[in-house]
């Protein structure tokens, strides 16, 4: 069974194919949806199209099944159009199925499974990406305060630390207020 | 008590009377709550539609007769009572194109039959046979377009490469030389030509003065199941559309679209829509069109059955679907007139009296009888001069065949 999963985010798809391998599958190719990746995917002639549900090109991937002359047989959007709860899983985890001949629901159901890990990894590295930001602009502040006041680090900190607990916000909140004021009032760093 | 109903659209120009109904109070005057899903395909939109993941969407009209059809995926009946807007479509071409068209671009747009010939005189000087982007196969621009080429004998299957591509990504296509131009709603025609890349060639208000474009879609048995809920939300919509088409509103509107949960483009390129001053090459003085885009006068919102049926000719005419009694009686009532009569009963919105019209007959203004209020129509030309008749499809499809 030929499997193409059209995808902008690399990582996506490779968790996507990761799971399909790890099922047997092994005939599977990513095709970004950009340029000619309509003339691409037809002469692939896959058995079944995964498609990220939020991407703008699943337009342009329909008038092509529409149209195709390589992918005459029936294609529908998801695999048994009784099963409600399928269905409802696959939109809300954000995934998308073009079908050739038949039941895929195992694929469908793979396909879910790995989109919402994904959804989870994604978002567990926006959180490490705030932290790292946050850090940075905790640094940042700290700097201020050592070169304006005269402060050590573990000082600096101690300040910001204590300010935000008595105004009841984040450190990071603070020293952001820290780095507006130093920029508004043209200090340097 | 309020209810929360789940409506998705595309972000384009013609959203507005949705987002004003959701920001400005008008929706909650009628306690409801809006929860309006940005959606970046017609396939999502459609699918979140057909799959009960909203109750409405902000939907292509032939989109809606499509889906009834069952030409587009899952077959759902779809019922319409409430149309989002009427024009607000341009064509337009790659500069170097344009070269072969009329330059003075105020004529050109003023004459679509003149400008047609010429694009078909200019096909065989381009370097390959013409890339046009169209937003969907069941969408008015591309209905639109057909009709525009047809008109010139260029064959839009044959003579030309129709591309479908999203409306967010034309401008880049423009870009890497994948389309040599597009028909798109607002602002994406305005953003090609702010960037230089492209000439606006034809309005869609040109083309139909009166266009249908998108309408308010529901699942039929979601409609027949909660007529309450409906009725209260299009009693939101209507007083949101008389905001929008107002011109004292037509700045506030554009900054509320620039938002990126809504259109995300600059408000200044949103705003030629709204006021209708196209700038057709790029540095030029915009040209005025006071119709470029309506929401309100004239019955705007009001489902006339004719438009459904002239959309279902369209689809016969470029065999997309087989004429048969039955599938026009399904294509005419996706739009639903009566919902919308009763929805609206006890408010100052003017109510045709008719559900059915001739669609193109009208050159002047025309006073026409309402159960309410003062209703005028405006001039609905066609800009070949058809004028199509509900009542008679056949004879109206006949007269196309010496253009095919």
């Amino acid at each position: 069974m030929r499997i193409v999963i059209i995808d902008d985010s690399g990582l996506r798809a490779t968790v996507l194919e990761e799971g399909l391998r790890d099922a047997g599958y092994d005939d599977i190719h990513i095709v970004p949806p950009r340029g000619a990746f309509v003339a691409r995917l037809e002469r692939m002639a896959p058995d079944v199209v995964l498609m990220d549900l939020g991407s703008p090109s699943r337009d342009t991937l329909e008038e092509m099944l529409t149209v195709s002359r390589a992918l005459a047989r029936p294609i529908a959007m998801f695999v048994d159009q009784s099963d409600e709860a399928m269905i409802g899983a696959a939109i809300d985890a954000g995934v998308s199925a073009y079908v050739v001949d038949g039941l895929r629901k195992p694929v469908l159901e793979l396909a879910v499974r790995r989109f919402n890990a994904f959804a989870r990894i994604q978002s567990e590295l926006d959180e490490a990406r705030t932290a790292l930001s946050d850090r940075k602009v905790i640094d940042r502040a700290k700097s201020i305060l050592m070169k304006q006041r005269g402060l050590s680090e573990q000082d600096a900190y101690a300040l910001l630390r204590s300010s935000a607990m008595n105004q009841g916000k984040k450190i990071v909140d603070v020293a952001q207020a820290i780095i507006i004021a130093s920029d508004l009032l043209g200090g340097a760093l | 008590m309020t209810t929360t109903l789940r409506i998705a659209f595309l972000p384009l120009t013609d959203a507005a009377v949705l987002a004003v109904a959701s920001e400005l109070g008008f929706a909650e005057e009628q306690g409801l709550s809006l929860d309006l899903v940005r959606t970046t395909s017609w396939a999502t939109l459609r699918d979140r539609l057909v799959y009960g993941q909203v109750q409405a969407a902000h939907m292509l009209a032939p989109l809606a007769v499509a889906v009834t059809l069952g030409l587009s995926q899952q077959p759902a009946a779809l019922a319409a009572p409430y149309k989002l807007n009427v024009n607000g479509n341009m064509l337009v071409l790659a500069s170097d194109f344009a070269k072969a068209l009329e330059p003075n671009v105020k004529s050109r747009l003023a004459d679509p039959l003149g400008t047609a010939h010429d694009f078909a005189a200019a096909i065989g000087l381009w370097r390959r046979k013409p890339i046009i982007g169209v937003v969907h196969r069941f969408s008015s621009h591309a209905i639109m377009l057909r009709y525009w080429l047809a008109s010139a004998g260029v064959d839009p299957d044959r003579d030309v490469v129709l591309r479908v591509l999203p409306p967010s990504l034309m401008v880049e296509a423009m870009l890497a030389d994948e389309i040599d131009g597009f028909i798109a709603g607002e602002p994406w025609g305005s953003a090609a030509v702010e960037a230089g890349l492209a000439e606006a060639v034809a309005i869609g208000g040109r083309i139909w003065r009166r266009g249908v474009e998108k309408v308010l879609a529901f699942r039929e048995n979601w409609l027949s199941d909660n007529p309450d809920s409906t009725d209260r939300l299009l009693r939101a919509l209507a007083p949101a559309a008389a905001w929008c088409d107002d011109p004292a509103h037509h700045g506030a509107l554009a900054h509320l679209l620039s938002d990126p949960r809504y259109v995300d483009q600059p408000a200044e390129l949103i705003l030629r829509a709204l006021t209708g001053n196209i700038v057709a090459r790029v540095g030029e003085a915009p040209i005025e069109n006071p119709d470029f885009m309506m929401f309100a006068r004239e019955a705007t919102s009001f489902p006339w059955r004719s438009q459904a049926l002239w959309i279902y000719s369209q689809l016969v005419r470029w065999k997309m679907v087989d004429h048969s009694a039955e599938n026009a009686t399904r294509a005419g009532t996706v739009f639903r007139p009566d919902i919308f009569r009763r929805a609206l009963a006890d408010t100052n919105v003017p109510m045709p009296g008719a559900s059915m019209k001739l669609e193109g007959a009208l050159d002047l203004p025309l006073a026409v009888g309402s159960r309410r209020g003062e209703l005028t129509l405006g001039p609905d030309r066609f800009f070949d001069g058809r004028i199509f008749d509900p009542e008679r499809i056949e004879e109206f499809l006949a007269g196309f065949k010496s253009q095919r």
